[in-house]
Order: C-alpha cells, then sequence, then structure tokens
C-alpha cells in the first residue's frame, strides 16, 4: 500500500488523472472468495430446505415453497450438506479476516455507519428512487453506502449465529434460546438469507449503474477520477 | 498534491493488484468432479472433527413435559427398507463383540435388569424436521460397564435386523442420555419403532438412532461407518 493516492500524467497530452487506493488487497480477497461463498451456502442451503420446505415441528406438515431443484446447489440432501459443511468454514474464515483487518488498520472508518450518517440515508433514497437530487459526495462511502455494508456484516453474523444454532441446538442451546428456539432459529436463518439476498440484489443493481471504473476498483484497488476528489 | 506517476506505471501497478487475486480463481477447480469430492469430503470430514471438539459429554439436552409430547400416533416411522424385519422376540439376543470382557448374547431381559431411565427428548432428522417423543431404557453407558467394555476404545458400532447398521463415538456412548431404548410413551417398543431395542440419542441426529438391534461391538477399527454416512453424511452428526 503506502501511497494511497496518485496523479497519472498522460505522457503525450499532459493531462492529469487522479486515482485513489480504495479496497485494500485484504479486503478485496475477502470480497471474492465471500461472494462464491456466499453463492454457494444459498444454493446448497435451499437444496437443504427441500428436504423439509417448511418450518416448526414435523406436524403438521406444510409443503411453504416448492423451490426447484435447478436453482439449488449439491444435487440431493447429503451432496448438499457437503457443500454447506464446507464452504461455511470459509464465509466465517473470509468474515474473521475481514473484519480483522478493518478493525486494525482503521479502515473500517470508511465504511461504518455511525449515528451520525442517518440523516444523509434519505437524500441518497430519494436521489436513487424519487428522482432528488444528487448530494454532494465528500467521501468515499455515502451513507447510505455505509448503512448497506455495516448491515450486511450484522447480516453476516447473524446468519452464522442462527446457522449454529440449527446446527448444534444443544451444544449451543443458549444460542438457540435467544432466538426463541430451535423452530425459530431455522426461521430466522432463512429470513436472514433473504435480506441477505436483498443486498446482494441491490449491490449489483448498483455495480451496473455506477460503471466499469467503479467496478474494476474491487479488482485492482485503484479506483480513478473518485467524485469526491473533484471540486 | 499528490505522487505523480505515469500511466505506464500506473497501468503495471494495478495489473500487479489484479494478479494477487488469482488464488480466487483456484475456487473454479470444483467444478471438476475429481477434485471437487475429496475437497467436500475433507470439508464434511473437518466438520466433523470440530463437531467432535464442541460435544461436551456432561451436557444435558433439554428435556420436555408431557404436555410437549408429539402423539405417539404422529411420530414418524422411519426406515431405510421395511417398518418391520420380522424379529423372532423369544429367539432374539444382541450379540456383544469386540473390545467387551464379557462377550455374547445378551436376553434383553438382562438390559432391562438395568437402571431404566424415561425421558422426554427432541429427536432431530437430518432433513430438519424434528418430534418430542418419550423414550425408557437402560443408559448404554451402564450396559457397557455391565460387559466390561474398554472406555478407551473408540467406536461402539451396531447391526440390525433389517440389515441397517450405526456406529458411535464413545464419548456419545457414554452420555447419560445415550440409551439402549426398549420402551416408547412408556409401552415396549412397536415394531415399526424398532422392537425390541434400539437406540435413542438425543444429542445426534435420527439416522443415527439405529432400530431392531441385534449386534454390538465395542471396537477401535471402524469397518463400515454407517448406512448412510456411508453414502455421504456426516459420520459424527452431534447436536
Amino acid at each position: 500500500m503506502g501511497t494511497s493516492a496518485v496523479a497519472i500524467e498522460d505522457t503525450k497530452t499532459g493531462e492529469i488523472t487522479e486515482a485513489v487506493y480504495e479496497h485494500p488487497f485484504i479486503v478485496r480477497l475477502c470480497h471474492w472468495v465471500n461472494a462464491v461463498a456466499v453463492f454457494v451456502m444459498v444454493g446448497s442451503g435451499l437444496q437443504i430446505f427441500r428436504a423439509f420446505p417448511s418450518f416448526g415441528a414435523k406436524i403438521p406438515e406444510k409443503v411453504l415453497v416448492n423451490w426447484p431443484k435447478s436453482l439449488a446447489i449439491g444435487g440431493w440432501l447429503g451432496g448438499a450438506l457437503q457443500w454447506h459443511l464446507t464452504f461455511m468454514w470459509i464465509y466465517i474464515g473470509t468474515g474473521i479476516v475481514y473484519l480483522g483487518y478493518q478493525i486494525f488498520s482503521g479502515n473500517y472508518k470508511q465504511v461504518l455507519f455511525l449515528p451520525r450518517d442517518i440523516r444523509g440515508v434519505w437524500p441518497m433514497l430519494r436521489h436513487y428512487f424519487f428522482f432528488g437530487a444528487k448530494p454532494p459526495v465528500r467521501e468515499a462511502y455515502n451513507s447510505l453506502q455505509k448503512h448497506a455494508y455495516t448491515s450486511v456484516v450484522v447480516l453476516g453474523v447473524l446468519s452464522v449465529a442462527t446457522g449454529f444454532a440449527i446446527w448444534k441446538p444443544i451444544q449451543f442451546s443458549w444460542l438457540a434460546w435467544t432466538m426463541g428456539g430451535f423452530h425459530y432459529a431455522r426461521l430466522w436463518h432463512f429470513i436472514v438469507m433473504w435480506a441477505m439476498l436483498a443486498f446482494v440484489f441491490g449491490h449489483l443493481v448498483m455495480v451496473v449503474l455506477h460503471g466499469w471504473n467503479n467496478f474494476i476498483s474491487m479488482l485492482t484497488g485503484w479506483k480513478k477520477d473518485p467524485e469526491y476528489l473533484a471540486k | 498534491m499528490y505522487r505523480r506517476i505515469d500511466q505506464r506505471k500506473f497501468k503495471s501497478m494495478s495489473r500487479r493488484e489484479l494478479l494477487k487475486l488469482t488464488p480466487v480463481v483456484a475456487l473454479g477447480a470444483l467444478a471438476i468432479p475429481s477434485v471437487r469430492k475429496p475437497l467436500l469430503r475433507l470439508g464434511l470430514g473437518f466438520s466433523d472433527w470440530a463437531s467432535k471438539l464442541m460435544f461436551r459429554s456432561g451436557h444435558l439436552t433439554t428435556t420436555f413435559s408431557d404436555s410437549d409430547l408429539t402423539p405417539f400416533e404422529k411420530f414418524p416411522i422411519n426406515d431405510y427398507d421395511v417398518d418391520d424385519p420380522g424379529v423372532d422376540f423369544d429367539r432374539w439376543t444382541l450379540t456383544v463383540s469386540g473390545a467387551v470382557q464379557k462377550p455374547g448374547d445378551y436376553k434383553l431381559d438382562q438390559i432391562q435388569a438395568l437402571p431404566r431411565l424415561r425421558q422426554n427428548t427432541r429427536h432431530v432428522c437430518v432433513e430438519g424436521w424434528d418430534v418430542i417423543g418419550r423414550f425408557g431404557g437402560a443408559r448404554l453407558s451402564d450396559f457397557l460397564r455391565s460387559i466390561g467394555a474398554d472406555p478407551t476404545a473408540r467406536y461402539v458400532y451396531v447391526e440390525c435386523a433389517d440389515d441397517y447398521y450405526e456406529s458411535l463415538d464413545m464419548a456419545t456412548a457414554l452420555h447419560p442420555q445415550t440409551l439402549l431404548c426398549y420402551e416408547m410413551y412408556d409401552q415396549p417398543l412397536t415394531r415399526e419403532h424398532g422392537a425390541p431395542l434400539r437406540l435413542n440419542i438425543p444429542t445426534k441426529v435420527g439416522y443415527k438412532q439405529a432400530k431392531y438391534l441385534t449386534d454390538l461391538k465395542v471396537t477401535n477399527v471402524l469397518q463400515r461407518v454407517g448406512y448412510w454416512e456411508d453414502q455421504g453424511y456426516s459420520k459424527f452428526y452431534g447436536l
């Protein structure tokens, strides 16, 4: 790292483009490994759900959703469990490395949603959904982004906690208890997954809307001409 | 002002950063079946290893009041094969072998002579559903002690009248709620629930709780782990 911003000089025209090193290597690595892990966890989780597509006790058994096999990973319950119980460690691992890095490097400051960011959320929402004026960009992450990236970390922690509550309901009986018991823990695990998928959907829409320069920054770390540097 | 660099330098800098991510591409190897299968077995094995560490021998599972019980008629009957393998109760014995001081054939009344424990516990299926049932029987730990089983052996392996087979780690076998079960809902086991003797292990998932037991072996080596385990399910699956 070292340098966090550079001025790129076009050797022919002498034009200057500024670039900022926004995403440190550890963050990028965790992002992509975690993206694969989330994909596998959701896909295999839905195959596991197919074995008992309901909530609560066995009886009465109601089929809640006929989730199609083609939208699931693992092929059968045993296969899906192998995927799920393998990738959960990768998922947890990237989570721990990411959080550890963010905390110890201080990098968390650019994404952590704090009470002072609350008033910035509505103007951004108005801009995106109701044709409001674009609020001035002063930081790498605006209030809405901070809200999204902080929430998804919370969702990540909840997905692991609810997962452990249903995988080890006896050894972690206190965890299941905090969620309202074994049956509710399974429901929460499912709800947290959909909340996370909602994040992924919004995230992908934003990636498309903000174009190539923004996308490439999650691969190289460098973002050319970030808005917050412009006067 | 920022450090000034030319375009070429920026390009090589960006490329270097991009190349650092190449290890992520290695995850693509999971698309190859010959790589995927052993890797997923390894992952499942790691989960089993972690599960063993998480298991606490002294930690009891929740027991429920009678009003929480799933009615007996609604307690699911799960088999891999037949509901009733046609056990001849008069001639039935549990054949004990392996690392024990007193191997041989044990009659049901010898097992019933051990202190009886009745418990209302949750029965959790690997599929995700669960029921609360009432089970009665002798502690497996009491039986193992009575036959002089080596408590340092690693596994208890059982075989069943319907050719089902299962194995248990010794720590779980010695858990105070692990039963050689001969009663459900205070009545002798019915044929479809595994008469005359089945396992009731509330700290394990359902497929570990073998029915129609015929053989029990205390051993350090398993030739096979269990009917479902050998098809790719977790070998430990503690709850």
